[in-house]
């Protein structure tokens, strides 16, 4: 988990093989970049920019258009609470005011151990379950906030058991 | 799995025959099916499979006592949301019998007493299907529906291609293979009066001989399932439902318009598609229906998947292709058009999720079958969405024409908890609100573009006197604000401020001349924008204050939220008499503010309070009272 000084550059190269040659392969390779990292590390965006013969500007231009790509460290889980029109009326902003009252971050942030990350996302197409949310893949639906909670909960077990 | 070999045309129909055999329930087989769409597994679904799972191994000699073979099959959505979990249970030569709202417990007494003991739990039972085609047909909520696009979500599993096969599929295909010119096809789409699923409504068959015309030798076509509108899930179900419905309908227009690679735009949020896409596309190939020399024809056709990457001017088509090309996914001007310069400069068809799997279909029947459904302009179904405040949430396919009123109150049940229909949003962020007036508006692309609103995705948010309308306005507005490329200043700078009014107006700031304002700036937003974002950017403010000016006028005027929702002009408090102290609203409260001993009267903390409204809702015995807040000292010296 601990990202050192040193940038293991090994995954990134096997992706890069993966896709040489490709036309198009930027968004697909940054996507298996942040699945194998976690986030996009700095020196991998200018790996991924000389193999792919382009220049640095047009990756970075990439990344940070597309809400789904990260350049900070993000945690163990991903937790996307639904903001979408269903669950805007149904109550989505209460579930993330609960958690992230409860995890002490704002949307966007990860917690001080690494565990959580809150992201807000735009329908998660649920709707008719709605209020929504997403932990990894899994998602969620008809929540309160009690049961957001609940939710999480589990996952912290789940990680808890996993350490020991 | 069968291992599977490569077709020819010749084999299709004798393999389509096994297929029919193998999906048609044997004496003594018995099927329990579960939905396992996101919807299914959202409200709990993978518990309940394995709960059922489990109970079966348990009683296996019982199961084999009585001479039954049961089978679990995981199927996709049938589109009633609010009542997943569902489970049915389908005794071969019986019609299938649906139990809603299933826990693992009841999953448990489900096996033990109907599967295994042949008794029905009948007060869990909430429908029986007699006939595929027209499922639940005893039921209001069910008996205008039409499936031609849901047609087999629910009923296949949409991980074996022998299912899709068994329910006519890939018989198109076989029909234009056999003997149909490219521009047979072309014109049967074109007799069927298809248009454009994905929000515009163009129709299909003019757009695929554009793209059939153009010149040049490499052609592609698209699928869009970038499904962006914050409120709609019929392409999800589609695609997890039914995957090769849709890959079925690519090959047929490729073959049309003379492509031989085409990609399928999915948005990452939904990775249950993707994944179910991904099998499909498997099979497909392996059996000979997809890639090189398909069914031995010599016609070739490569598909392949592009997942979205988290933004929602992605769903227009220039930026579309843009995206699976890796760049930064702006629209341009166009023309030029896909059909001549799309993916790589190339001539390039892009259709709706929706539109793509209503093709086979049309091939099958003939194009004057599918024109025999809808209305004079608007041609076959729509599946609609259906959520917020509507009792029955879930997906409704409906012929076109069809009035908003027999969607929200037959086919939806009307509102949730009896309370009062207030309007219904349509179309999304592009889209508009319908108030209680237009409920008999019918359904069709230029009924609703008539009254401001549009067909866009298909997205309805049923919305009730509960909800703020100012509100609603600001929250779209705060969405394609956001979403807004900034490509172009109309739809960058316009945006936001306009968004800035409708934050000032929900705070109680708003100034005489807010409204007008909102309105002129609205539409210069919408005649100056580059793409369809910002074009239809504003509706949904320009459509709730024609529709609902006096919510605006109560909020800048009298600095009052007539529904009870805008946090600076409201407060809660506990009205005495009728608080019974059972704690419901301490227990929602989400920032401590509500407190009490049980039994006693409670009261709410303005200083901790986050005017959430929670505990207005929770509330059994309407003992929380929404008011104006007090009037801050300040102003009250002022
Ligand atoms: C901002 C914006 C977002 C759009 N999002 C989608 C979408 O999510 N899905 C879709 O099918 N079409 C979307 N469209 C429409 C597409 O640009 C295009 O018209 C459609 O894919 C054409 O397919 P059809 O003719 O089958 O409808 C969007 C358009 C705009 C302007
Ligand atoms: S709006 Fe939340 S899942 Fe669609």
């Amino acid at each position: 988990m601990s990202a050192g000084p040193e940038f293991d550059r090994t995954a990134l190269d096997r992706i890069l093989a993966a896709h040489q040659g490709r036309s198009g392969a930027l968004i697909p390779v940054l996507q298996e970049t942040q699945e194998t990292y976690g986030y996009l590390p700095r020196p991998a965006l200018a790996i991924i920019a000389r193999s792919l013969g382009m220049p640095v500007s047009r990756v970075y231009g990439v990344a940070t258009f597309y809400a789904q790509f990260h350049l900070k460290p993000r945690g163990r889980h991903i937790v996307r609470v639904c903001l979408g029109t269903a669950c805007h009326v149904r109550g989505g902003e209460r579930i993330l005011e609960q958690l992230s009252a409860s995890l002490g971050v704002a949307p966007g942030d990860t917690t001080g151990d690494l565990l959580f990350t809150l992201e807000k996302v735009a329908c998660l197409g649920a709707c008719g379950l709605s209020p929504t949310m997403m932990v990894d893949q899994a998602t969620y639906g008809r929540l309160t906030p009690r049961a957001a909670l609940d939710v999480l909960e589990r996952y912290r077990r789940g990680a808890a058991e996993v350490a020991t | 799995m069968t291992s599977a070999h490569r077709l020819t045309l010749r084999d299709l129909p004798a393999y389509r025959t096994g297929c029919e055999q193998g999906y048609r329930l044997q004496p003594g087989q018995v099927v329990i099916l579960v939905g396992l769409a996101t919807c299914g597994l959202a409200a709990g679904g993978a518990d309940v499979a394995a709960a059922i799972r489990e109970e079966l191994a348990s009683r296996q000699p019982e199961v084999c006592a009585a001479g039954r073979q049961v089978e679990v099959r995981s199927t996709g959505c049938l589109g009633l949301c609010e009542q997943e979990v569902l489970v049915d249970v389908h005794f071969a030569g019986q019609p299938r019998l649906t139990y809603a709202h299933v826990t693992p417990d009841l999953a448990r007494r489900i096996v033990a007493e109907h599967v295994v003991g042949g008794r029905p739990i009948e007060n869990r039972i909430i429908g029986r299907i007699e006939d595929e085609d027209h499922p639940y047909k005893d039921q209001t909520a069910c008996a205008k529906q039409v499936r031609i696009v849901l047609a087999n979500c629910g009923f296949i599993d949409p991980e074996r291609i022998e299912h899709y096969v068994a329910r006519g599929g890939y018989a198109g295909l076989e029909r234009v293979l056999q003997g149909l010119s490219p521009a047979g096809v072309i014109a049967e789409v074109k007799v069927s009066g298809l248009r454009g699923r994905g929000g515009a409504g163009f129709p299909t068959g003019l757009k695929w001989e554009f793209a059939a015309r153009a010149a040049g030798d490499k052609k592609y076509v698209v699928c869009n399932a970038d499904e962006g509108d914050p409120g709609a899930f019929m392409d999800r179900s589609v695609l997890e439902g039914d995957p090769h419905a849709v890959i079925e309908g690519m090959l047929i227009g490729a073959y049309a318009i003379g492509a031989d690679e085409g990609y399928i735009y999915c948005r990452a949020e939904y990775p249950l598609a993707i994944k179910r896409l991904r099998v499909a596309i498997e099979q497909a190939e392996a059996l000979g229906l997809l890639g090189r020399n398909i069914l031995g024809t010599g016609f070739g056709f490569e598909l392949h998947i592009k997942e979205g990457a988290g933004a929602f001017v992605c769903g227009e088509e220039t930026a579309l292709m843009a995206s699976i090309m890796g760049l930064r996914g702006t629209p341009r001007p166009r023309p030029p058009f896909p059909a001549n310069r799309g993916l790589w400069d190339k001539p390039t068809n892009i259709n709706n999720v929706e539109t793509w799997a209503n093709v086979p279909r049309i091939l099958v029947r003939g194009g004057a079958w599918f024109a025999g459904i809808g209305t004079e302009r608007s041609k076959g179904t729509k599946v609609f969405a259906l959520t917020g405040k509507i009792r029955n949430t879930g997906l409704a396919e409906v012929p076109m024409g069809i009035t908003l009123r027999e969607i929200v109150y037959e086919i939806g049940g009307g509102i949730q908890n009896d309370r009062q229909y207030k309007a219904v949003q349509i179309g999304g962020p592009s889209g508009g609100c319908m108030p209680a007036s237009l409920l008999d508006t019918p359904v069709d692309y230029d009924s609703l573009v008539a009254a401001g609103a549009m067909m866009g995705s298909g997205g309805m948010v049923v919305v009730d006197e509960g909800t703020c309308m100012v509100d609603l306005a600001r929250f779209f507005m705060a969405f394609v604000q956001s979403e807004s490329c900034g490509k172009c200043p109309p739809c960058r700078v316009g945006t936001r401020l306009m968004l800035e009014t409708l934050e000032r107006i929900c705070a109680g700031e708003g100034q005489p001349g807010d409204i007008d304002w909102l309105v002129d700036m609205g539409r210069k937003i919408k005649a100056f924008s580059l793409c369809g974002l910002g074009q239809t950017a504003p509706n949904p403010v320009l459509t709730t204050i024609q529709y609902f000016r006096d919510e605006y006028e109560a909020h800048i005027r009298d600095k009052t939220c007539p529904a009870g929702v805008c946090p600076a002009l409201v407060s809660f408090g506990v009205i005495a008499d009728k608080c019974k102290g059972c704690g419901r609203c301490i227990k929602v409260c989400p920032s401590g503010a509500a407190s009490g001993k049980l039994k006693e009267v409670h009261s709410i903390d303005a200083a901790l309070c986050i005017r959430c409204g929670a505990c207005f809702e929770a509330c059994k015995f309407e003992a929380i009272e929404r008011g104006q807040p007090a009037a801050a000292p300040a102003e009250v010296a002022g």
